[in-house]
């Protein structure tokens, strides 16, 4: 086993024993359920409505009435659940003194940093996979294209790379999990607001540059069905950029 | 096999330790001695690779730190000031992390795991989860950490902190049998842990070396005469008097109650028989009659407290307290 692995190894078996994880991971899995739930009840009453109207079955767009508001809201959410997964990755390492141990061990700073953050995305990864549930249920019962739920998965998935990412670098910042936390949240949340204010500036410069910077509309494509080069560049060099970020702030640790 | 040269660091304007240098030899154990503050985890960092030294280089078998970590922290096991433990894990979890961190063959990580909970006496606990033991055994684990991947150095920062006397013992103990096989670095503040372990001492003070020498030569080179401390049941009103007429005698001074003096005499010589006769001959009641040697605690008084001149030693009385291997905790 090489050390990154072990240093994942190890991660998983803290998730996996730790309570936030498990607080994170139902709340996120009840929220997923409870809002397929929502859309599945509400597209059946359109059906109904459009069948007394009508008096003939409706072909109802299930990709457009259940999964993209899923996806949409599940974006969101992510802002305010993965910091909780992030936020002790590196803060409690530094408050219990075990850094001083993971720095004297032959192991770089980036393979730390990539191991905490590959454990993480496993991790999340997993608990995306149990909303896979929702259309594997309902494509016993109806049809629809399987093309944007592909690509709202894909995006879900870099969305939550990206934050995630994020909750590293707030994490190398304190030795406080509350704080690393709120740090996240704050560093994902301007990411948020550039979107609105990129909107509202429209089409000048400065409002496409906003735009572009935040993850909105980005998203917004990849739930759309829309796989654009533009959109995956976008998070995975924002991923790297906060990855390398963190990387530096670890390394000025040792200098201090 | 650890070479360290010129080693300086600096935070900011304050000088952490400057322009250090110091050489272990293989299998030798050195102490590093120095009141908190001087630049002992500083020093210890900077060998560990774990922080850059603002000038200076260090070699550890031969590797430079800055330009080969990866081989020198290979090479290393470090015990910092407290312990690196993750509570969550389990005492064996926790040494099989280490141990594949460290690179150890995965062909060697039962064997060497085995071998460090026998050393340490960690089989009671091998299967409790690190953060409900009790702080002997965390620093234990933490020593087992340290030697898990068999390295040729070790490093240990106050291996002995707030451990108990029995546990003390132990694990100077484990280190005493370490020599010859592992060169060892321990920094401490309790000097009778020094003289009780160590082959050599360096003394650092603010960031400076101010000694380095066997515990043995550094008391016996910095004293200037020999002291013998003398308690008498009935004591007479010019008794001090009387005694400084005794010849060969250079100076009676009061010890720590009014039956005690300590009588000073030149280096080299034995005053101890005619002292006893002359006080039967007195009748005074000859209590205790002991020679008092200069403790390491002296000597490092002596040395650090010396703003100029290190090198010179002034004229200090010598502790009355010989050291015993646990009594500096408190």
């Amino acid at each position: 086993m090489t050390p990154v692995n072990t240093l994942i190894a190890k991660e998983l078996r803290c998730f996996v024993v730790s309570p936030v994880f498990y607080v994170v991971g139902a709340v996120f899995l009840f929220i997923s359920g409870f809002l397929a739930h929502l859309m599945v009840v509400n597209a059946g009453q359109q059906a109904i409505r459009f069948l007394q109207m009508q008096n003939t079955y409706a072909h109802l767009n299930l990709n457009e009435l259940v999964f993209r508001p899923i996806f949409h809201s599940l974006g969101i959410i992510l802002i305010f659940l993965l910091p909780m997964l992030t936020m002790r990755l590196f803060a409690e390492e530094r408050k219990l003194h075990t850094m001083e141990l993971l720095l004297t061990s032959p192991i770089g700073i980036n393979e730390i940093i990539s191991a905490k953050f590959m454990s993480v995305l496993l991790m999340y990864l997993g608990l995306l996979g149990f909303t896979g549930l929702t259309p594997f249920v309902l494509s016993f019962y109806s049809t629809f294209n399987i093309d944007p739920i592909l690509t709202g998965y894909l995006g879900l998935a870099l969305q939550g790379a990206f934050f995630l990412s994020c909750g590293v670098l707030a994490s190398t910042l304190t030795e406080n999990q509350i704080v690393a936390a709120f740090l996240s949240f704050g560093i994902i949340i301007v990411f948020w607001l550039m979107g609105g204010l990129g909107s509202m500036l429209g089409d000048t410069t400065l409002g496409t540059v906003m735009s572009y910077l935040s993850f909105v509309e980005h998203f917004d494509r990849l739930v759309r069905g829309l796989l654009e080069v533009k959109d995956i560049v976008y998070y995975l060099s924002g991923t790297v950029l906060m990855l390398f970020i963190a990387h530096r702030v670890v390394d000025s640790h040792r200098w201090q | 096999m650890i070479t360290v040269q010129h080693l300086t660091k600096r935070y900011g304007t304050h000088m952490a330790i400057e322009d250090v240098s110091f050489d272990v030899k293989q299998g030798e154990i050195l102490g590093f001695l120095g009141p908190n503050g001087a630049g002992k985890t500083t020093t210890m960092r900077i060998i560990t690779c774990f922080m850059p030294p603002s000038g200076g280089t260090v070699h550890v078998a031969g590797f430079d730190c800055l330009e080969h970590p990866q081989e020198v922290k290979q090479r290393i096991g470090y015990l910092p000031e407290s312990p690196p433990l993750y509570q969550e894990l389990t005492v064996t979890e926790y040494l099989r992390f280490v141990g594949q961190l460290k690179r150890l063959p995965p062909s060697r990580v039962p064997g060497r795991m085995a071998h460090v909970i026998e050393q340490l006496g960690l089989g009671s606990v091998r299967h409790r989860v690190i953060g409900h033991l009790s702080k002997g055994f965390r620093q234990r684990v933490g020593l087992a950490q340290a030697l898990i991947h068999d390295p040729p150095v070790l490093i240990l920062d106050e291996p002995t902190i707030g451990l108990d006397p029995k546990q003390i013992i132990e694990i100077r103990d484990v280190i005493r049998g370490l020599a010859g096989t592992h060169t060892v670095i321990l920094s401490t503040h309790i000097l009778s842990e020094a003289t009780a372990i160590c082959d050599r001492v360096v003394i650092i003070d603010r960031g400076h070396i101010v000694a380095e020498d066997t515990p043995a030569q550094l008391s016996s080179r910095l004293r200037q005469s020999e002291k013998i401390s003398l308690t008498v049941k009935h004591p007479s009103d010019n008794w001090r008097e009387r005694l400084s007429t005794i010849p060969g005698v250079l100076q009676v001074i009061q010890g720590a109650t009014a039956e005690t003096s300590i009588i000073e005499y030149e280096l080299g010589q034995d005053l101890r028989e005619d002292i006893a006769q002359f006080v039967v001959n007195q009748g005074v009641g000859l209590l205790e009659l002991k020679p008092l040697s200069l403790s390491l605690e002296d000597v490092f008084l002596q040395l650090t407290q010396q703003d100029e001149n290190p090198a010179h030693v002034s004229n200090t009385a010598p502790s009355s307290h010989p050291s015993s291997p646990v009594e500096n905790q408190a």
